[in-house]
């Protein structure tokens, strides 16, 4: 994020009691609580939609840790988004295998069928947001696709593409966050 | 259990002869099978958890002794001797009681490799028997499994494999009945490839930036919370068990001597039967390659094979008859790294690919060191030039310029793993780069294109 821009504060500004608690008892369990953090950064993900500047600070207070730390974590680890995601975030890998093997061609089947820009924000309907990732250690079976945090889907040409962006309209799929 | 492979699993894990005298099955037992994940599969088809049995009769210092007999070395990258880091670890004295950790690094990330992903899918229970053996040969009381972020999925079963070990007591408290307590952690990266790197991995254990420490002091002497630490790679510690249970005199009669054991190569690109092959160290590449894995996809010949995940240096065809060991492999000034044979056909165009290498890596650098932080940006900007026809003719000279002023002057081996490649590729493949700059197109055929 470029100096000077704000993050965008989502509606939502504060975790929910049980959050907060499983923050506490993630943090807990590891011989020094500062290492909640990850966990934590997750848990708050999974409540906001993304990391938003007020998902961190709910984060920095639940684990009692400097605010800066948390933005510090939060901003270096690609994995915490901050802005927010379509209810199927789908990201392709680009990396070489994957490219060797047509992922540059899939990624932008996969934004033609969506409408989803890579790299940028949802739909207009909040359906789709895309992504191009690096490698997710799935080289053999190129190109592959992960939608949300589910198992990868491998060797995805475009009738497996069809079919994974019609599993997801079903709601095979587990929606963002969920 | 949220989420679980339901589909069948598309990637080759097998082989002709796979599992034979000759080409032993040690790390893939029942890969590509669903439901071979449980404890109750690994103890009733694969003898699971009886090399944990043996080991804890032995005494810790026989256990380091067995690995070193084995002559077992690290699968992650650097191939550095196990049992020797073990026994870095250091022991208790009368007057000082000390906290030790082992850490499992599960932050599979170089492009190319995707074994540990494999093993972490269907044999859990491998690793975290290795896992425990080595915590009662270091003799830890608690351990860690550091997964990538994308391995989420993988992070649900792990949580389920280890819940079924504490339960049949190879886990938790006085395993088996020696008094000894003993657990594992799991602990979720978030998308950054520079943890594999094993002290930005302790640092994000701790739940800060994955940024490289300053060594010394190494791992084993102030590694996780500061306390004695020893990571491992998947693949190493799952190897353990398969030691213990055949004997590290036995296992050290696999492969070639200084270069023991099998490991498991991950064959992708423009590869016929891309997958896994768990193989002897020190079979030839074009053996790998033509013999096993069909040849090239495409049926157009090979140009470029990159032997151990991405930033290992290029190998061009009269490296193709390369042993693949440890030794070999670095003598002909690449490495064997993590075990990822990437394959290229003649059509590729090595500017792009090298561009696509070469912004990985400016991508991952963490950013604390100048050399690798600005140097990787500058040999990424230098090849989109190039790649994008605005190449000039004093940037071959100026892009080989950089790889000396970045490697060895970083904490880590990023900078030195972004070198790598490039200058590989310029010494190996200089004409394509010269077509591109001269003729503002590829030399290499059209058969492979990306936008970039």
């Amino acid at each position: 994020m470029a100096p000077g821009r704000r993050l965008p504060l989502s509606e939502r500004t504060r975790l929910s009691p049980e959050a907060v608690a499983e923050i506490k008892a993630i943090a807990g369990k590891y011989p020094d609580p500062l290492a909640g953090t990850l966990p934590a950064l997750y848990i708050a993900q999974r409540e906001f939609g993304f990391i938003s500047l007020a998902a961190m600070k709910e984060v920095a207070a639940a684990l009692a840790v400097p605010e800066g730390h948390v933005f510090g974590v939060a901003t270096f680890y690609t994995m915490f988004r901050k802005r927010p995601a379509g209810r199927f975030h789908l990201q392709v890998c680009t990396n070489v295998c994957c490219a060797l093997n047509g992922a540059y061609e899939l990624l932008r089947k996969v934004a033609e069928k969506t409408g989803a820009e890579p790299g940028q924000g949802p739909t207009g309907d909040g359906m789709w947001s895309l992504e191009e990732v690096e490698c997710l250690a799935s080289c053999g079976s190129a190109p592959c696709l992960q939608v949300n945090e589910a198992v990868y889907d491998e060797f995805v040409d475009e009738a497996k593409l069809e079919a994974i962006l019609d599993a997801c309209r079903r709601g095979d799929y587990s929606p963002w966050g969920e | 259990m949220a989420r679980i492979r339901v589909k069948p699993d598309p990637q080759r894990y097998s082989f002709d002869g796979f599992g034979s005298a000759k080409y032993p099955n040690l790390m893939l037992q029942g890969a590509g099978d669903l439901d071979n994940w449980t404890l109750k599969t690994y103890q009733d088809k694969w003898d699971g958890y009886s090399a944990l049995r043996k080991a804890l009769k032995l005494e810790p210092a026989a256990i380091t002794a067995e690995v070193k007999l084995s002559g077992l070395r690290g699968r992650g990258g650097a191939g550095f001797g196990t049992g020797m880091k073990w026994g870095f670890m250091p022991k208790d004295t009368p007057e000082r009681k000390v906290t030790r950790y082992v850490v499992c690094n599960a932050d599979e990330g170089e492009p190319g490799t995707f074994k540990d992903r494999a093993i972490l899918e269907y044999n859990p229970h491998q690793l975290i028997e290795g896992l425990v053996i080595a915590g009662w040969a270091m003799q830890c009381k608690l351990g860690f499994v550091y997964l990538r972020g994308e391995f989420g999925w993988l992070v649900d079963k792990l949580e389920a494999a280890l819940q079924q070990a504490r339960d049949a007591g190879f886990l938790g408290k006085n395993i088996l009945g020696t008094g000894w307590d003993f657990d594992l952690l799991t602990y979720r990266g978030a998308g950054a490839y520079i943890c594999g790197e094993e002290t930005a991995l302790l640092n994000s254990l701790e739940g800060r930036r994955g940024e490289p420490r300053v060594k010394p002091p190494f791992p084993a002497q102030a590694g996780a919370f500061g306390q004695p630490t020893t990571v491992n790679n998947v693949e190493t510690l799952a190897a353990v068990p398969a030691i213990l249970r055949m004997g590290g005199a036995a296992y050290a009669r696999i492969g070639t001597p200084g270069n023991t054991g099998t490991r498991v190569f991950c064959l992708s690109g423009h590869i016929k039967r891309p997958g896994l092959y768990e193989l002897p160290l020190g079979l030839p590449l074009d053996f790998i390659i033509n013999d096993l894995a069909g040849g090239s996809s495409t049926g157009r010949k090979i140009k470029a094979v990159i032997p151990g995940g991405a930033s290992a240096p290029m190998f061009d065809a009269k490296d193709f008859d390369c042993p693949m060991d440890f030794d070999t492999v670095k003598a002909r000034g690449s490495m064997a790294g993590s075990g990822g044979i990437i394959v290229m056909d003649e059509d590729t165009c090595m500017v792009r690919t090298l561009l696509r290498l070469t912004r990985f890596f400016a991508e991952e650098s963490c950013g604390q060191c100048t050399p690798c932080r600005e140097g990787c940006n500058w040999m990424e900007m230098i090849l989109n030039r190039i790649e994008h026809g605005a190449g000039r003719p004093g940037d071959l000279a100026l892009l080989a310029s950089l790889p000396p002023r970045i490697g060895m002057r970083t904490l880590c081996a990023l900078g030195d793993a972004a070198c790598g490649p490039v200058e590989s590729a310029l010494a190996k493949f200089k004409d394509e780069f010269e077509h591109h700059i001269a003729h503002k197109e590829c030399l290499a055929g059209a058969g492979v294109r990306w936008e970039l």
